[in-house]
């Protein structure tokens, strides 16, 4: 970096002013929301003494604790069947040529491109006019609620997953598969002991992303969920609708919390996966910090 | 295996490749390819393809006098609808508002990028990630914040007040909204736009100086045409989204300031014509995927 691009005199004040402004309007809003949910006073927003009074009555709350059961059980579901069947994807994709690959290829990114309120109402119209035949077609009882969600967040997180993984597969040494097999080894051999140890991280990262995704979401859920269960989002956005309590508050720093906790472990998956040695080492993908904007995995936000 | 006549080339998993073992090779490689891909495949298929084509459909229907959706007058009817005047604004609202969000996030993330990409690598990254926390962390919580913050007794109003300023109604307005949209989106812009700046030869801003351009001018007509891509993404990024946002104006926005999302929503839920609601969905997609089209091609992804 060369010294002398540095903005020198009035601009180099501007710009260091402005950044401590972007740091302030990031984090102000999250930090506030965290101090006035031990606010004793009950119009939030306004300082009335500290209390741990809203995490009690969140604690006793059982339509909260029903939603909270709800989104683990969705989000844990959906992110191992869409880990299995976007690594599965990926590999194929980068690793094979077949017929109606092209077709394959463009399936697997519009979930990702298209607007959540489309996907949104392709979700309602598929569950409220075609869930029976589903059902009778192949035997299944899938109940719309719990059901019907998580077939939802498996067809988002596919895409994502297979993504991450892709960007994985790309960066790998394919000589390295190659000479596993010329050592003997199967192709399962091969994946097992030689493909899979290298993709790893990006596994472990494309399921942190799923899980995120799926413990975000809110429009999707709303419309594929019908009157059965519901997610703590939706269940917390009813509620931010018919107007704004303290509760509210404790329930959005417990989300808060649980999300930051899966992006430190996710920001860790990413120190991991650069840091591993890989047999491509003088492919830039590797130490590339900017492979979120690459994989196309920045998060979906309605 | 002995290696002497052999080129080493035609030896594949070694088997000697005649034309016709490879043929059935490829074959046997492409079958499996295919039945890898399966699963996936199948899934997509029937739940995601399938609503698709069945929002399609819709989209061609017209109502009936119970405001049912029926096929029985298949036409383009419902995309005429989107010409009426109330949907005509609710459009030119959404645009309008994308449009502001787009222009503010592009005001505050080129200097901030800027910034950044002057940093040393270390204080960089340390800068970025503080940037991907509140990125990544729930969204419809990042929105009940400015709620929190908007409201009768948010903080804003008290700072006001205490300046003399009285009571600012904020919340419930296109304003709040665009607050909300610049909150959420920024990040969208800041990521491509520090990517397309720390790739610029700074030295081109150094030599641009050396021979007496301004700090304007050298803004003007080094940095900026060599950032052009990452503006361009940024700017997508941003609009699009912006464009068919639902959960920010519900949360901040009021009766006034229905936009595209909670329009369609509302065809769904309350007025019941699903005719008009897929076909606007449909629009929206469309406008998307012609933008992702202008981004791939922009270079958006090699940035």
């Amino acid at each position: 970096m060369s010294e002398v691009a540095k903005p020198r005199g009035a601009v180099r004040t501007v710009l260091t002013a402005n950044a401590w402004l972007v740091y302030l309007f990031f984090y102000a809003p999250i930090i506030l929301l965290v101090v006035f949910s031990f606010s004793a006073d009950r119009n939030v927003g306004r300082w009335g003494g500290f209390t741990f009074d809203w995490y009690g009555e969140f604690w006793d709350n059982e339509g909260v604790k029903r939603a909270i059961w709800v989104s683990v059980r969705v989000a844990l579901l959906s992110t191992i069947v869409s880990v299995v069947l976007g690594t599965l994807a990926a590999l194929a994709l980068e690793r094979f040529t077949f017929r109606g690959k092209k077709v394959f290829d463009a399936l697997l990114y519009l979930p990702i491109i298209i607007p959540d309120v489309t996907m949104a109402v392709m979700m309602l119209l598929f569950f409220s006019e075609f869930y029976d035949v589903v059902n009778g077609i192949f035997g299944t009882d899938l109940r719309k609620g719990f059901g019907s969600i998580a077939a939802s967040h498996i067809a988002f997180n596919i895409s994502y997953v297979s993504v991450v993984v892709r960007a994985r597969l790309a960066g790998m040494d394919q000589r390295l598969e190659e000479a596993a097999m010329d050592l003997y080894a199967n192709r399962w051999k091969a994946f097992r002991h030689v493909t899979f140890p290298q993709i790893a991280p990006g596994v472990a990262g494309g399921a942190l992303l799923a899980l995120t995704l799926s413990l975000d979401d809110v429009v999707i859920t709303q419309f594929a969920a019908g009157p059965g269960a519901t997610t703590l989002p939706v269940y917390v956005f009813g509620l931010i609708r018919k107007g704004v309590t303290p509760l509210i508050n404790a329930v959005s720093v417990v989300m808060l919390a649980a999300s930051i906790l899966l992006v430190l472990m996710s920001l860790a998956v990413e120190h991991v996966r650069s840091d591993t040695p890989s047999a491509a080492t003088d492919d830039p993908v590797d130490d590339d910090p900017h492979q979120d904007l690459r994989d196309g995995t920045i998060p979906r936000h309605i | 295996m002995t290696v002497t006549e052999t080129p080493f080339e035609t030896v594949e998993h070694g088997e000697a490749a005649t034309p016709e073992f490879e043929r059935a090779n490829n074959k046997a490689e492409a079958r499996r390819g295919f039945l890898i891909a399966l699963p996936a495949f199948a899934y997509l298929t029937l739940f995601f393809a399938i609503p698709l084509l069945i929002v399609f459909a819709y989209s061609f229907a017209t109502r009936n006098r119970f405001g049912e959706a029926v096929f029985s007058d298949v036409g383009f009817g419902a995309y005429e609808k989107l010409g009426e005047p109330l949907i005509r604004r609710v459009i030119f609202r959404s645009l309008w508002l994308a449009t502001i969000t787009t222009a503010f996030c592009l005001v505050i993330a080129y200097p901030f990028s800027y910034f950044l990409a002057t940093r040393s690598p270390k204080v960089r990254n340390i800068l970025l990630v503080f940037v991907m926390i509140p990125f990544w962390s729930n969204f419809l919580v990042r929105n009940f914040a400015w709620r929190v913050i908007l409201g009768n007794d948010g903080v804003i109003t008290r700072i006001t007040e205490a300046v003399g300023l009285g009571q600012t109604e904020i919340l419930f307005t296109q304003k709040a909204v665009v607050i909300g949209l610049v909150y959420g989106y920024l990040p969208f812009m800041i990521l491509p736009l520090y990517a397309a700046i720390e790739r610029i030869d700074l030295h081109l801003v150094e030599a641009s100086r050396d021979l007496y351009a301004s700090g304007w001018q050298t803004f003007r007509r080094v940095l900026l045409p060599l950032s052009m891509p990452g503006v361009i993404a940024g700017s997508i990024l941003v609009f699009v989204p912006s464009l068919g946002a639902y959960v920010t104006p519900e949360i901040l926005g009021g009766a006034k300031t229905t936009l595209l999302g909670s329009y369609i929503v509302s065809q769904f839920l309350t007025a019941r014509n699903w005719p008009v609601g897929a076909s606007l969905s449909f629009v929206l997609m469309a406008v998307m995927l012609s933008a992702t089209i202008v981004y791939f091609r922009s270079g958006g992804r090699n940035l």
